[in-house]
């Protein structure tokens, strides 16, 4: 075995490179521990964007529709017609147009439900009644929840 | 009586009730299905025959007694028997109930009552009131023996089978020869996007033949009415179109108002080389270099081009930021909606007016560029995500590299001690 | 700081014996030789399950197991929740690594003879381990509802009613019905979270406590070695080297997650419609195509008996004779360790060859 020239100096550079060593790997674990546990805690907070019920959803404000007018909502993926009645009620129903997918809007002057495209007439109870639209429209329950009109899916059979 | 005469009685009397019961069918039927050939054939189809079906018997229409097995009086002058009707008699014939409002109330209230009425003012009508019996008669268009209702998808005059009904004598030259009207109006529908919709899609309210040219009554719609018989679909084009400078301008040319750039037949699904002044444009029918109608032309070509062009590009971002993995099906929902202000513009060119057209391109711009917005701000995050995963590869080196260290000094020290103890055990 | 330490074990070992365990730990070594490489994918595969276990609760707070809602929740989770995205597709990941560290464990166990006595209810509860990770894998695919897993598991499940005497109730067990509806997702939900995590608890503790109690075995051509050179047995002691070891490939595993979930995260695809026809190529996950493309080889009729039925009782059987292996190689002698041997390559390239083209193919699509 070789004689360390200074086995004072070799032994305090290797408490030093020990030393050193130690903090790399303690600060490199304390950070991958930070950048696992990160994620996890900030995913657990959650999100703003609240309710994801694809089976429900807020459509508007009681303030918002004057009677006898509709507005366009998003439905999940897809969108949903929500109609003032003269008579102050809602109704709702699937926006898509049963004949070639199109939009529908409510016509006040008619009331009645129309579909730009190729001129389908839906009555206020979302059946099909005039033009090429083979199926009613798919319908949908309307709640006021305070201030709030939640549209809601209805349930299968 | 003794039992065994009661019971030949009452066999007896089973046979005399069977045989009146028989006596009261159809005579005509029983006979017929047992004869061969012409004499046969309609008997094959007649249990189908919805008026078969209701109770009637071939007497119903052809006269005679249908209630008694000899020939001779069952076919007999007397008893009304006509035989085969002529073809000039067969509408009548039909009408006799099927005009008879009280006669069809027993049967199907909801069923009209004045085809026979139309009839008299249709082309097929008009001719055969002059004499003509190659025109299309009642027998002709719903069958003979095989009468359906028209909601039946086996009937020849189910919507879905119209087209193919009216081509039996449409098509013929031969047939058509006399009238020297085309026979290529199959043919161009089969190429149209109506078709593609019946035929294709088996959509039961796509225009066929009786859609345009009425049924009963059928004839060509008249130059000037033409426009009102496309809008009742096309309900926005016509408006558009009523506003627009071309319909005084098409009227004084005696020009149909949408056949003169669809067709009439042969409507194909329009492109957007139909408009503007390039290849394949119909504005250039008429319009020259030079003149009003063709700047307007090429600006409402140009924006539609332009939104196709935002759309394309805000496509490809969120192609792109999908295949990096992000989830981005919220921004192509969207994008669903920037789409229908094409369709829209598409629409719009009916005013023959850029400004309504650049209106509405204006508004899908603003849509495209919002999915544009969303697309890139996927692709931010994904670089996000790929900086983040390489500061953590970066901790998770660091630590490999400090644990290698420290394996090593360990296992340096563990040498040394087993070092130690072997060369005391020496 | 140091005497909270001691006092702290003090208080432990009075009540627990903690001074025996740390001895026992202390003691614990593992042997060195050209092989030893693969000791380290049973803690791999136990590694990876602690993965799945926590970010399975990550996801249970924001996944609804509903054919209405699970979708949704999926995509809520893959886009709205923080760091969502990185939970779910970990979650994935470390599922498909965890198969493939569990086959490659038991293979490796498998051509060292690790089975041998006294180790034989090890490897029999590693087997069933196996087995409920496969389960795990089939049951945890169909919870996203999206088109794939659904049909895949309409075939997976159809599989199992070629079962003789007991398919039909089998596919009705499995799938909540008769068909694949919500009440199947709620079904595979409850086998996922509930079921298999209990099962798998207790084996894996039996498992480990087994392998603690006998140690590492040598195959025996380093035995032999070792036992001709007359020196001493090389041993590593478990802690810290093996444990450092064991660390850094867990860093490793870490990182390679890490990296598949920024950069090929994995897909969502498109909502389950039971009523839209199944796709071109429906096909189960990696780990069962083995079986599925055997299947499609098999003819329709063997004989007299249907030839699912057979392929499905074939898979069976082998499957069992492959569970009692450590009591059919019991016999010593070279002709058995080479039929052995034999056999076990014959396994691995028959899974190799009915699972690889497939896989690769749809990979390359």
């Amino acid at each position: 075995m070789t004689m360390p020239s200074h086995p004072v100096a070799e032994e305090s550079r290797a408490k030093s490179r020990r030393r050193f060593m130690q903090v790399v790997l303690g600060s490199g674990i304390v950070a991958s521990i930070v950048s696992f546990l990160y994620p996890a805690l900030r995913y657990m907070i959650p999100p703003t964007t609240g309710e994801l019920g694809s089976d429900t959803v807020v459509a508007g404000n009681a303030k918002e529709l004057r009677a006898n007018s509709g507005k366009i909502f998003k439905f999940g993926s897809k969108p949903g017609l929500l109609i003032r009645l003269r008579d102050g009620s809602y109704r709702a129903f699937s926006a898509t147009c049963t004949h070639l997918n199109c939009n529908v809007q409510y016509r006040a002057d008619m009331q009645r439900i129309w579909c730009a495209c190729h001129n389908g007439m839906f009555d206020l109870n979302g059946r099909n009644v005039s033009g090429p639209p083979p199926r009613p429209l798919e319908d949908y329950a309307v709640h006021l929840r305070g201030e709030d009109i939640v549209v809601q899916r209805k349930k299968a059979g | 009586m003794n039992m065994q005469v009661r019971c030949w009685f009452t066999v007896l009397l089973a046979i005399l009730g069977c045989s009146a019961f028989a006596l009261a069918a159809d005579q005509c039927l029983l006979c017929h299905q047992m004869l061969e050939g012409k004499l046969k054939t309609p008997t094959d189809t007649w249990a189908e025959d919805i008026h078969g079906q209701k109770g009637l018997t071939c007497a119903a229409c052809h006269g005679g007694d249908a209630n008694t097995d000899d020939m001779m009086k069952a076919m007999s002058r007397a008893a009304g028997f006509v035989g085969k009707p002529a073809r000039s008699r067969i509408p009548r014939l039909c009408a006799r109930c099927h005009s008879d409002g009280a006669f069809m109330r027993e049967y199907n209230p909801s069923l009209r009552t004045d085809q026979l009425a139309q009839y008299r003012t249709s082309v097929h009508g008009k001719r055969l009131a002059a004499g003509d019996t190659k025109a299309a008669v009642c027998s002709d268009c719903h069958s003979v023996h095989e009468i359906r209702p028209a909601s039946n998808p086996l009937s020849t005059v189910h919507p879905l089978k119209v087209a193919e009904t009216c081509a039996r004598c449409h098509v013929n030259g031969e047939y058509m020869k006399a009238y020297k009207i085309p026979t290529d109006q199959f043919a161009g529908y089969q190429a149209s996007a109506h078709y593609a919709a019946m035929a294709n899609r088996g959509d039961l309210s796509a225009p066929t033949c009786s859609t345009c040219h009425g049924n009963h009554g059928a004839a060509p719609p008249g130059v000037a009415s033409v426009e009102n018989v496309c809008s009742t679909c096309h309900v926005f084009q016509a408006q558009l179109f009523d506003e627009s400078p071309h319909k005084k301008a098409f009227a004084a040319m005696n020009l149909a108002a949408c056949i003169a750039c669809h067709s009439n037949h042969r409507i194909v699904p329009p492109t957007d080389a139909m408009l503007g002044t390039g290849p394949g444009s119909i504005c250039l029918n008429c319009h020259v270099e030079g003149d009003a109608g063709y700047a307007k032309a090429a600006q409402m070509s140009q924006s539609i081009a332009e939104l196709e062009k935002a759309l394309a590009n805000s496509d490809a971002i969120l192609d792109r930021a999908e295949r990096s993995g992000m989830e981005v099906s919220q921004p192509k929902l969207e994008q669903g909606e920037a789409r229908e202000n094409l369709i829209k513009a598409r629409v719009n060119i009916h005013s023959f007016d850029p400004a309504k057209v650049a209106g509405v391109v204006a508004a899908g711009k603003k849509l495209a560029a919002k999915t544009y917005r969303a697309g890139r701000e996927a692709l931010r995050e994904r670089d996000f995500r790929r900086k983040g995963l390489a500061i953590s590869l970066i901790t998770i080196l660091v630590v490999l590299f400090g644990l290698r260290m420290k394996l090593r000094s360990i296992e340096a020290r563990q040498a040394a001690q087993a070092d130690e103890a072997n060369k005391d055990s020496l | 700081m140091g005497s909270l330490g001691q006092v702290i074990r003090r208080w432990l070992d009075e009540r627990f014996g903690l001074e025996s365990l740390l001895q026992f730990a202390k003691k614990k070594t593992v042997p060195v030789h050209r092989h030893s490489v693969w000791y380290y994918l049973g803690g791999m595969t136990l590694f990876l399950f602690v993965i799945q276990v926590l970010t399975g609760i990550l996801l249970l707070l924001y996944y609804r197991p509903s054919p209405n809602e699970a979708f949704e929740s999926v995509q809520y989770i893959m886009t709205h929740v923080k760091f969502g995205w990185l939970i779910r597709s970990v979650h994935s990941w470390a599922g498909n690594l965890m198969i493939l560290t569990a086959f490659l464990h038991m293979f490796s166990v498998y051509f060292m003879r690790a089975y041998r006595k006294p180790r034989e209810l090890t490897w029999i509860s590693g087997m069933l381990l196996l087995f409920l990770a496969l389960g795990f894998g089939f049951s945890g695919y169909l919870l996203p509802w999206n088109t794939l897993a659904y049909f895949a598991t309409k075939v997976g499940t159809e599989m199992a009613a070629q079962v003789p005497l007991i398919g039909k109730w089998l596919l009705v067990f499995l799938r909540g019905g008769e068909e694949v509806t919500g009440a199947t997702l709620t079904r595979f939900f409850g086998f996922h979270v509930a079921v298999l995590p209990g099962l798998t608890t207790i084996l894996l503790a039996l498992h480990l406590v087994l392998v603690q109690k006998f140690g590492m075995s040598v195959p025996e051509s380093v035995e032999r070695q070792w036992t001709a050179t007359g020196g001493q047995r090389r041993e590593m002691p478990f802690f810290p080297n093996f444990a450092l070891r064991d660390l850094m490939g867990w860093y490793i595993a870490l990182g390679v997650l890490g990296a598949l979930a920024a950069l090929m995260p994995w897909e969502l695809g498109v909502k389950a419609d039971p009523f839209a026809s199944a796709p071109a190529g429906i096909r189960p996950e990696w780990y069962f195509l083995f079986a599925f493309e055997t299947l499609k080889f098999i003819p329709a009729k063997i004989w007299f008996i249907d030839g699912e039925v057979l392929g499905v009782l074939a898979f069976g059987i082998a499957g069992l004779l492959w569970l009692l292996i450590p009591f059919l190689d019991r016999k010593p002698g070279e002709r058995w360790r080479v039929f052995f041997l034999g056999l076990g390559i014959f396994v691995v390239v028959f899974m190799a060859v009915t699972t690889l083209p497939t896989l690769i193919a749809s990979l390359m699509k």
